[in-house]
């Protein structure tokens, strides 16, 4: 006998340290290779194995041992390309031979740190646990005393305000022969209100979308809009649009937003003069739910030509925004001047507010915000929001969840009896489980404007993978196997940009039935429900104290 | 659901007929209370018109805790009016159900009408705090030529036990509601109608958007904007607040709580200023299912419902007298000898009004912002 080896791969990691195993059936498979062709993260690699088969012929026993080449697809053990649970092989797989099957005792947040890099990756917080809206119940019925309406017959007026709100004794106003008319020779400044549907489209950029995903979701927007008559509108996210857009005559149902690292701005102001309808909003884009304190970040694989130019910047480098506007010195001065100099960039016929995270901070902001006039709203978005790219432990550990925090914010504007002046947007994690519009309709009862939703609609309307158990997320990495988040044209023609809108169409007609479905027997339909908190239940005492709502059991 | 009735007429008449409107109506009400408001009242308080008068029920504690309250602000009462209660069975007598009218401290004498009525709303605020704990004092209006009535139990009973079968209490203007107690335990403070610096309301059916609208009225700053133990009490508030506050002519009521959607609005004359409206007051936009039958300073009764028209309503009368109510039936027995066919039914878009003396009826459009005025014989 030879000395005592050491064990052979002890360095290496088993499989059931992985997030997902391949469950693969050798009897099932007719080794196409579609599987591992598929695979955005090379994780399964066809290959080959000797089998010892034994077998006997004949009417007595008489066992033969044979030895056999076949080939196989095995999982790697590399923490580099590890399985991300995505399916994209059980999709292509011909002959249901193969599936990822989620490891709830995986290691992999132990190891997913090689050479030092912390985890970086795309999608939402890994909590599969339902969140506070989702536990909302609505429990205020109409019944016989109040009769409920009827969500096919009667008239709803789904529509929200987005801008500064005067208060009803600053409206410019006087009164002829007993009418009310505009008074012209007033001074007093009307700021710009666009009506809207109240789900809005959240920021997701051109340059984190492909251009197929961006431009289905605007087509959609589109055809929302005018075929149907629903004031969709749609936030930019970092990074600018398309020139054409900017100088067509549908500029009108976007927001553009700038955010620290000002990319896209160059040729925005460009096009200004060119503009033949004005934006819909400018969002300033102080904060992400997702990823509280880290800018954007838009990885260099995925600023090609096309990124590029719009962005005004070379072709494959990181683009990396920082976590901070560099003018801002204090929300007393900084922040209003950059809310005053978009403004003036439109003429102030433009609704210009901020964006933040959720913080325990907010109501800071919002009471300066408050004092502003030209403060247009504030957007808030919880902890459950997405992202395209951002390191793990700000997903997973920062951030604050949307429904009290926007809960508080409302009230302290009651408190101030400003609660109709400054519209407040919710967003961070709204149809997290599906729920799109009974979470919509949550946060509006509990004092939103308006919500305003992102990752929903990429799963809804694109079939975006991800979920809360670190399923795909490979955003960042511009291998989206969807093809959503890349810019990789052997990816993004996977997808189709007609269906996408389509789909999106889908997604708002059936939200529209569903938020009447929940304001009618509520009595509510001629104008939103915000504020209504005596709707809402909770099944949590702790939660129903901190909302200021009932408990129910 | 409550019932409601109101008389307007150019000639004093009893409550007695309101009260008998609503027995018509009892199906509706279940004897869990009566509110009656006068306004414009004859017979003994005709010479003291100018004196604000302050309705209310007291124990004898409260009563003299209320009058050690008003001599210390300086408040000499002229007179003080009580029904002739007589015992009827299942009513609970309180100890002092009164009318005091007051004149002002003489540093008031010279104020003009908009710090008296400043003046009034803090005092009965006071004094509706210095009874809360205890309910030693229930005060429920505090106005010159205005006096409130309410009591738990049925009207025609409740007739009978403040003794308005005697005749001595008329006015030209009187709004009754017979209560039916639905989702709030019985206080006389929820008890319609309401009423805050000359306006007065009722209302049945239920608000759905009561407590968007409550926060929104109490954030606006104005005293007398509390209370709230009835979903109905807002729609009083949000008339003080449009015509009193905003200044805005009375068909704005309509205009705020049930706004014409925005194609709409384009079709009316001022649709610049309703635009702004729209955005301005959207917290006060009701659902219903309403009808509101109130009266404003200058002595003008309304009716309007809310959009859907979940609550019905008619009004209908002789020129001279005029009945606002929540049923026809109740009309019929108020004013037997009009021309039915000249009742009006108000619609979704209209707001129903009857200027004092009650010679006419006018319905005002929303859609159309035009008045169509209706006379009787």
């Amino acid at each position: 006998m030879g000395p005592v080896k050491k064990p052979d791969k002890n360095h290496q990691l088993t499989l059931k340290d992985f997030p997902y195993g391949i469950r693969w059936r050798d009897d099932r498979c007719t080794r196409c290779g579609r599987c591992t062709a598929v695979c955005p993260v090379k994780a399964i690699v066809p290959g080959v194995r000797v089998e010892r088969v034994v077998s006997s012929e004949g009417a007595t026993p008489t066992p033969k041992v044979t030895r056999r080449v076949v080939s196989v697809v095995s999982q790697v053990n590399d923490i580099d390309r590890y399985c991300t649970g995505c399916a994209m092989c059980q999709l292509v797989c011909p002959n249901a031979a193969i599936e990822p099957e989620f490891n709830p005792d995986h290691k992999f947040l132990h190891f997913k740190n090689k050479g030092g890099d912390a985890y970086k990756r795309g999608g939402r917080r890994n909590d599969p646990n339902p969140s506070t809206l989702d536990m909302l119940k609505f429990t205020r019925i109409s019944m016989l005393t109040d009769p409920a309406l009827d969500a096919g017959r009667h008239e709803f007026h789904l529509r929200t305000y987005l801008g500064r709100i005067l208060p009803p004794e600053a409206l410019p106003l006087k009164a002829e022969d007993g009418r009310l008319a505009v008074d012209k020779n007033s001074d007093v400044f009307v700021p710009p209100v666009r009506q809207i549907y109240p789900i809005m489209i959240g920021s997701m950029s051109v340059g984190a979308l492909s251009p197929p995903m961006w431009e289905g979701l605007a087509m959609g927007v589109a055809y929302l809009n005018e075929q149907l008559g629903m004031p969709v509108v749609m936030a930019s996210g970092e990074g600018g649009m398309p020139p054409r857009l900017l100088k067509s005559r549908f500029l009108k149902y976007f927001i553009l937003q700038i955010a620290s690292g000002y990319f896209g701005w160059d040729e925005i102001i460009r096009s200004l003069p060119h503009m033949v309808e004005d934006p819909a909003a400018i969002e300033i884009k102080y904060g992400q739910g997702a990823k509280p304190g880290d800018g954007g970040l838009l990885m260099s694989y995925k600023v090609l030509k096309l990124i590029a130019s719009i962005r005004g910047v070379p072709m494959r480098v990181d683009l990396a925004s920082p976590p901070t506007h560099q003018t801002k010195y204090s929300i007393e001065e900084a922040v209003a001047k950059m809310i005053i100099s978009m403004s003036m960039a439109w003429g102030f016929r433009v609704p210009v507010y901020p964006k933040i995270s959720g913080t325990k901070t907010a109501k800071a902001v919002l009471n300066n915000l408050a004092r502003n006039p030209y403060a247009s709203a504030l957007s808030i978005d919880g902890e459950d929001g997405g992202t395209g790219a951002a390191y793990n432990v700000s997903m997973d550990k920062m951030g604050h969840p949307i429904a009290l925090n926007i809960r508080q914010c409302y009230l302290d504007l009651v408190r101030q009896g400003k609660q109709n002046e400054l519209p407040l947007i919710a967003a961070g994690g709204v149809g997290k489980k599906g729920n799109l519009a009974a979470n919509a309709a949550a946060l509006i009862m509990l004092g939103a404007s308006a919500v305003s939703v992102g990752k929903y609609l990429m799963q809804s309307t694109a079939g975006c993978l991800g979920d809360e158990h670190n399923r795909c997320n490979l955003c960042n990495t511009g291998r989206c196997p969807r093809g959503i988040t890349t810019q990789d044209p052997k990816l993004y023609r996977r997808l189709d940009s007609s269906k996408v809108a389509e789909r999106l169409v889908d997604v708002f007609r059936a939200a529209d039935t569903e938020l009447k479905k929940i304001f009618a027997p509520m009595g509510r339909s001629t104008e939103l429900p915000i504020g209504m908190s005596d709707g809402l239940s909770v099944g949590d005492q702790a939660i129903a104290d901190a909302l200021g709502i009932s408990y129910v059991c | 659901m409550c019932r409601l009735a109101a008389i307007t007429a150019s000639e004093y008449f009893s409550p007695m007929e309101n009260i008998h409107a609503l027995e018509t109506m009892k199906e509706g009400h279940d004897g869990s209370g009566m509110g009656l408001m006068l306004k414009n009242i004859g017979g003994f308080a005709e010479p003291l018109k100018e004196y604000p008068i302050l309705s209310g029920i007291c124990s004898r504690d409260g009563l003299k805790a209320l009058d050690e309250f008003m001599k210390s602000k300086g408040f000499k009462e002229v007179h003080m009016w009580n029904p002739a209660i007589k015992p009827v069975a299942g009513i609970e007598k309180k100890d002092c159900y009164f009318a005091k009218f007051y004149d002002y401290p003489s540093r008031y004498r010279e104020s003009t009408r908009e710090e008296k009525e400043a003046l009034l709303t803090g005092t009965r605020l006071a004094l509706r705090k210095m009874g809360e704990a205890d309910e030693s004092i229930v005060v429920f209006s505090f106005y010159p030529d205005v006096l409130t009535l309410k009591e738990v139990g049925d009207p025609l009973a409740l007739g009978e036990f403040f003794g308005l079968e005697d005749g001595r209490l008329k006015a030209k203007i009187i709004l009754a509601q017979g209560r039916q107690n639905t989702n709030y335990a019985i206080n006389l403070y929820a008890c319609h109608p309401f009423f805050i610096q000359g306006f007065g309301s009722m209302t049945n059916g239920e608000n759905t958007a009561f407590v968007p609208i409550r926060q929104y009225l109490m954030s606006r700053g104005v005293p007398g904007y509390v209370g709230y133990q009835s979903d109905s009490e807002v729609f009083t508030h949000i008339l003080h607040y449009t015509v009193r506050e905003l200044g805005f002519p009375i068909t704005y009521y309509k205009d705020i709580i049930t706004p014409l959607k925005q194609e709409e609005i384009e079709g009316r004359p001022d649709a610049g200023a309703l635009r702004l409206i729209r955005q301005s007051l959207r917290m006060l936009v009701i659902d219903g299912p309403n009808c509101i039958i109130g009266f404003t300073p200058e002595g003008t009764c309304f009716m309007v419902q809310d959009s859907k028209k979940l609550r019905p309503g008619a009004v209908g009368g002789v020129k001279g007298k005029y009945a606002l109510m929540s049923e026809e039936c109740g009309i019929d027995r108020a004013i037997p000898e009009r021309d039915r066919s000249l009742d009006v039914f108000p619609m979704k878009y209209d707001l129903v009004t009857v200027p004092m003396g009650a010679s006419e009826v006018k319905v005002w459009d929303q859609l159309k912002s035009q008045t169509k005025t209706i006379s009787s014989r």
